[in-house]
């Protein structure tokens, strides 16, 4: 089995199902000619030609708002924004329109498109080129949010995305596009929306996070073992809709739990998990969950960048605050 | 250049006087400062000194100082990703953008937003942004502003062809040319929005956009920066009688890449034609090359005029390599009064 990196397994992902379903076609900011900012749509452009893989004005409202159009009469467009801090002009189209689609018309209508966000810091580059805003989409009713964690993982739900009836923003950490690479089936295969994986199983705490945020977990974890700490670490993988029975059982088990993610703390995705934690697990915990998450700010550069990420240490930290209670 | 000896300094605005020598050579200076900043952070880039990312502004120089050297001091510009020249242009400090785009403590931002995101508010620049259009608003809006408060400033507002994809623009132009604001909406032209030649993206003509909202709109040579100053001293001056908006369409070329690592280029645009514009549509050596002849300044001038900037931007990446990164503590600071 071939190994690949994060942007190889979502480009051949793309390409698998342009292939199999002529409904589908790729449109975005230079995803043609030039392959894409981060080279995701490399070299289909070449093997599908101009109408199915489409370069666009630079017009993200635009491009979701035909999208949506191309969606609801049969297609399969699988949009690009270069980078998830680009997004906002077209919140308007997802909030409104393709998140609203099928209520509207009383489900006669469906709007299956795949948002392709590469989102997220520690390249390097500041403000709307770093954003983490998943909590946006989350809070949007009728849209679906995935974030891979590996390469692996970013084909299987990539592909079960570009299947969904419903629209699907798949956020990809774009610094994890190169940085690790691990085995990638070239044969298709599905990692089914909605379930989110444990990743190590432990017994004294559980560890939730998604993305970007799983490397620092798992070093923290390597960290907690030495001391003889097992945590448990759980992906969640899909954020919308959120899959909680993996976690209440996970903390029923250990009776504590760390979240981490790098958007703001406040109103993030970690804060819905808390509180969906408090309602059905409330009686097993033993301590207070903790967030190790980014700052209330706009990303900073670049010294104060790795200060804003969560990391191995600051997870650990949280963890002895946790066990510590 | 025979359009500028055509149209330029003879179409400037009645009463104002034909440009002085001294003007011309801040013209000059202006210009080159822009040109050897950016070639100076090209330097600081490839030699991982610097983080982020870098658009650099070689190339389009005419436009940002043609119009900025049109402006008063507490005129407003808003400025793009490709921003360097646009704040240079305007009034900056070369040791606090050198700062600025090294992640240092005195920078226009301390040092937390970089390349990108320069604002100065000693000189009036409203602020650079990475998100292509979204100055549209806050640049009328400045000149909303000026109209309410009955100050007689001007905005301008700098932006590449790539904006025209963007529907803000549209909805912007509609206002300030319904409420008649001082604004300005600079078109550069640089060919390529982004990796992609414009006209792939941009359906009809360009000015006629601006047009058909009833909008004075000019398309000029932006290569030329007499013609690009003496037409900003024109439609500055029609602005500032409340004559209302405008639309500069300026054609420019980008002469390095969208950023500094697009390196290969060639898929989307011929060598030959950068070659081209680099030898025959070079805005700084055209100017120095009309100096001359027109006996404004000789060799030895401008040889000293490069040599006293050069001097100066050595001296500003010193002051930024050895200033201090911000301190830890700053990470939350400015995000709330």
């Amino acid at each position: 089995m071939a190994k690949r990196t994060m942007i190889e397994a979502i480009n051949l992902a793309l390409k698998q199902e342009m292939e199999k379903d002529p409904r589908a076609l790729i449109l975005g900011e230079d995803v043609g000619k030039n392959g894409g900012v981060f080279r995701a749509t490399q070299g289909l452009f070449d093997i599908f030609g101009e109408t199915r893989v489409v370069d666009t004005p630079l017009s993200e409202s635009a491009i979701i708002g035909v999208a949506i159009g191309m969606a609801v009469y049969g297609l399969r467009p699988i949009a690009e924004i270069q980078f998830e801090g680009f997004i906002y002009a077209s919140m308007e189209q997802l909030a409104s329109h393709a998140g609203r689609i099928r209520t509207r018309s009383r489900g006669r209508y469906h709007c299956p498109i795949v948002v392709r966000l590469p989102y997220g810091g520690g390249i390097r580059a500041p403000e709307h080129h770093s954003d983490s805003n998943e909590a946006y989409f989350v809070h949007t009713p009728g849209i679906k949010v995935v974030i891979p964690s590996t390469p692996y993982e970013a084909k299987g739900l990539l592909i079960a995305a570009i299947r969904d009836p419903d629209p699907v923003i798949f956020m990809e950490p774009k610094k994890l596009y190169r940085s690790l690479r691990e085995e990638v089936p070239e044969e298709e295969y599905l990692i089914p929306l909605g379930q989110s994986r444990i990743v190590i199983e432990g017994t004294d705490i559980t560890l939730i996070t998604w993305g970007a945020m799983l490397q620092p977990t798992l070093q923290a974890a390597t960290l907690m073992e030495k001391r003889g700490i097992n945590p448990e670490i759980i992906d969640l993988r899909t954020l919308s809709p959120l899959d909680m029975q993996t976690v209440i059982e996970s903390v029923e088990k250990t009776h504590k739990a760390v979240i981490v993610h790098e958007a703001p703390a406040s109103c993030g995705v970690g804060a819905e998990v808390i509180a969906r934690i408090n309602e059905k697990a409330l009686v097993h915990l033993e301590a207070p969950v903790a967030r190790v998450a980014g700052f209330d700010t706009v990303m900073p550069l670049p010294k104060l960048e790795k200060y804003y990420l969560p990391n191995a240490e600051r997870v650990a930290e949280a963890v002895d605050r946790v066990l510590n209670f | 250049m025979t359009q500028s000896k055509k149209t330029g300094r003879k179409q400037q605005s009645p009463g104002s006087s034909a440009l002085d020598r001294e003007r011309l050579l801040r013209l000059y200076r202006q210009m080159l400062k822009i040109r050897l900043f950016e070639e100076q952070v090209n330097q600081l880039y490839l030699g991982a000194k610097m983080p982020g990312l870098a658009h650099l502004y070689i190339g389009q120089e005419a436009v940002a100082v043609g119009v900025c050297e049109a402006l008063r001091r507490d005129d407003y510009i808003t400025s793009t990703h490709r921003g360097h020249g646009h704040c240079l242009a305007k009034g900056a400090s070369l040791d606090k953008m050198f700062a600025e785009l090294l992640g240092k403590a005195p920078g226009y931002c301390r040092g937390k937003g970089g390349s990108m995101h320069i604002a100065d508010q000693d000189t009036g620049n409203l602020g650079a942004n990475a998100i292509v259009g979204g100055s549209a608003g806050i640049a009328t809006g400045a000149a909303m502003s000026a109209k309410m408060r009955g100050s007689d400033q001007v905005a301008v507002c700098f932006f590449g062809e790539g904006a025209l994809g963007q529907g803000l623009l549209y909805e912007e132009m509609n206002m300030a040319s319904l409420w008649k604001l001082p604004v300005i909406y600079v078109c550069e032209n640089n060919q390529y929005n982004e990796y992609t030649s414009y006209r792939e993206t941009t359906a009809g003509e360009v000015a006629a956009r601006a047009e058909a909202f009833g909008i004075h709109t000019e398309t000029i040579d932006g290569q030329d920066v007499q013609l690009v100053h003496a037409k900003s001293l024109t439609l500055v001056e029609r602005a500032r009688r409340g004559k209302g908006p405008a639309f500069l369409h300026c054609n420019t070329y980008r002469f390095h890449g969208h950023h500094v690592g697009d390196v290969d280029r060639t898929y989307y645009r011929a060598k030959k034609e950068e070659e081209e514009w680099k030898s025959k549509r070079d805005p700084v050596k055209l100017f120095a090359e009309w100096l001359q002849k027109s006996e404004m300044a000789d060799g030895k001038l401008l040889d000293q005029i490069e040599n006293e900037i050069a001097t100066r931007i050595k001296e500003a990446v010193n002051f930024a390599l050895n200033a201090p990164y911000p301190e830890l503590d700053e990470v939350g600071q400015d995000v709330y009064a």
